[in-house]
């Protein structure tokens, strides 16, 4: 594929996630981004719950696709450097939002009952995992510009 | 909503009645084994519409009602309304949040003439519910025996419980909760409240307030299946009509009429704090349907991406083997 179609798709699938989630919570009625035209939907916790969960399914598939390819294909660094201790903390971010929504997907079936702690505890661990992993993109990004502007 | 059952589930209600029978009968009170939710049944040929249930749900919550700081924090942006009850904690017409437990009333005509029929409303107690599984802070819960249980301690007073219940059952207060501590002009805005059907109580053995109060009998509880067999056998008997055990799934708040409750809605006052009677679908379903495609996604990429490899490894094998071949006849 096209890198440039690639890594928009990769970017429409990030910020859908990321929409969709938010909107998880009474958010975008309050400050009248759902009075928008054409963004109505924001305020249907119904619609915005199932494109969430559309959006999760194409990100996780994406993830695992991409991270058994990188680990056959023998790229993943193998001495603990920077750009190792980089691709760690990104993995384990990344697993971490997974397994916390994948958590929280379980919670949502019929008989599946867990204590008002634990809820909360994964609700704010899915919630914070997701910040940490945007700063850490941010971050990333700002330090490759800085590399190559440098270079 | 069900007028008839089929003859399997009445034979299978049966016998699960016959065993309760032979064993002790319905016990004064009863707790849930962790499979069963326990369930209420609200037969509402009894309801008198005495509102002794009310009085006595209001007494018995009395020490949970909202308690709220005022003047209330100024709220951002302007369209966000403060919601007060504090000042009329009276009224009992429709749910608020010092009332949780209202009774409806609706006037019919029927082929044996004008009738009223009484219908105590409350929190539904969903099998699967929406308010629980959909607060996005976690504040509301599940005990095991299916009460619903908002936390007054975490919620903030978003309302999305209200908005995702089937019937809009929770009640806001603002001025009191959690928000109060963090952005109270910018996020939040109070507590919401419903019925916890006396979850403490239920706990220890005993019964909601509302129904030991009653002197029409009008509810029972019990495991949820003997509760919808019973619904079922009474229905048969008069030639009535259940609602609550297929709305939203099934909730564990079954109710038996002998009108039907399509005419009830039509004659019931509905708006807010006055939930209606109409059917209702599966609030969780089409999420809960994207299960397994999401539980398989691992799988899938991790099963795609061996593929490609091993396709691509072929491929540059059958490269090099041609390579070689070349090489060997040019040699």
């Amino acid at each position: 594929m096209n890198p440039k179609i690639n890594t928009l798709i990769q970017r429409v699938i990030f910020f859908m996630l990321l929409l969709s989630g938010f909107a998880q919570m009474p958010i975008f009625k309050r400050y009248y981004i759902a009075d928008l035209p054409g963004f109505g939907w924001l305020a249907q916790y119904g619609v915005t719950h199932l494109i969430h969960y559309g959006f999760a399914i194409v990100f996780t598939l994406a993830v695992f696709y991409r991270w058994t390819l990188y680990f056959l294909e023998n790229r993943a660094e193998r001495k603990i450097t920077g750009k190792w201790l980089a691709q760690a903390s990104g993995v384990v971010l990344i697993l971490g939002v997974i397994i916390s929504g994948f958590f929280l997907v379980a919670r949502n079936l019929p008989g599946y009952r867990f204590s008002a702690a634990v809820i909360t505890g994964v609700d704010i661990v899915h919630l914070g995992l997701v910040m940490m992993s945007l700063l850490f993109s941010l971050g990333m990004m700002i330090y490759r510009r800085f590399k190559q502007s440098i270079a | 909503m069900s007028k008839n059952m089929s003859r399997r589930a009445f034979l299978k209600g049966g016998a699960v009645l016959a065993c309760a029978a032979a064993t002790s009968g319905l016990p004064a009170s009863v707790k849930s084994s962790d499979e069963e939710p326990l369930a209420t049944l609200h037969d509402l040929r009894k309801c008198i519409g005495c509102g002794e249930c009310v009085e006595a749900c209001r007494e018995s919550n009395q020490l949970l009602f909202p308690k709220p700081t005022k003047p209330f924090p100024k709220m951002f942006p302007k369209r966000v309304k403060a919601e007060d009850w504090s000042g009329k904690q009276d009224v009992n017409d429709r749910l608020t949040p010092y009332n949780w437990l209202t009774i409806q009333q609706a006037d019919v005509s029927t082929d044996k003439g004008e009738r009223k029929v009484y219908i105590p409303r409350r929190c539904m107690h969903c099998v699967n519910p929406p308010c629980v599984k959909l607060c996005p802070w976690g504040a509301a819960h599940q005990e095991k025996n299916g009460i619903s249980v908002i936390n007054p301690d975490l919620c903030l007073g978003g309302a999305k419980c209200q908005n995702v219940c089937p019937w809009d059952i929770p009640q806001r207060q603002t001025g009191i909760g959690l928000y109060l501590d963090i952005l109270p002009t910018y996020a939040g805005n109070g507590v919401m409240y419903k019925c916890n059907r006396c979850y403490e109580k239920v706990a220890k053995g005993e019964n909601p307030a509302c129904l030991d109060i009653c002197p029409e009998g009008v509810q029972t509880i019990g495991p949820r299946k003997e509760i919808i067999a019973k619904a079922y056998e009474i229905s048969m008997e008069i030639g009535g009509y259940v609602y609550g055990d297929k709305e939203n799934g099934g909730t564990n708040t079954i109710y038996v009429s002998p009108v039907p409750f399509e005419t009830l809605n039509e004659a019931i006052a509905k708006g807010k704090g006055l939930p209606d009677l109409s059917t209702k679908k599966d609030v969780m379903a089409d999420g809960n349907s994207m299960t397994a495609a999401l539980f398989l996604a691992p799988v899938a990429g991790v099963v795609g991406a061996v593929s490609r490899y091993l396709a691509t490894m072929k491929r540059i094998n059958a490269t090099n083997e041609l390579k070689m071949d070349e090489g060997g006849h040019e040699s």
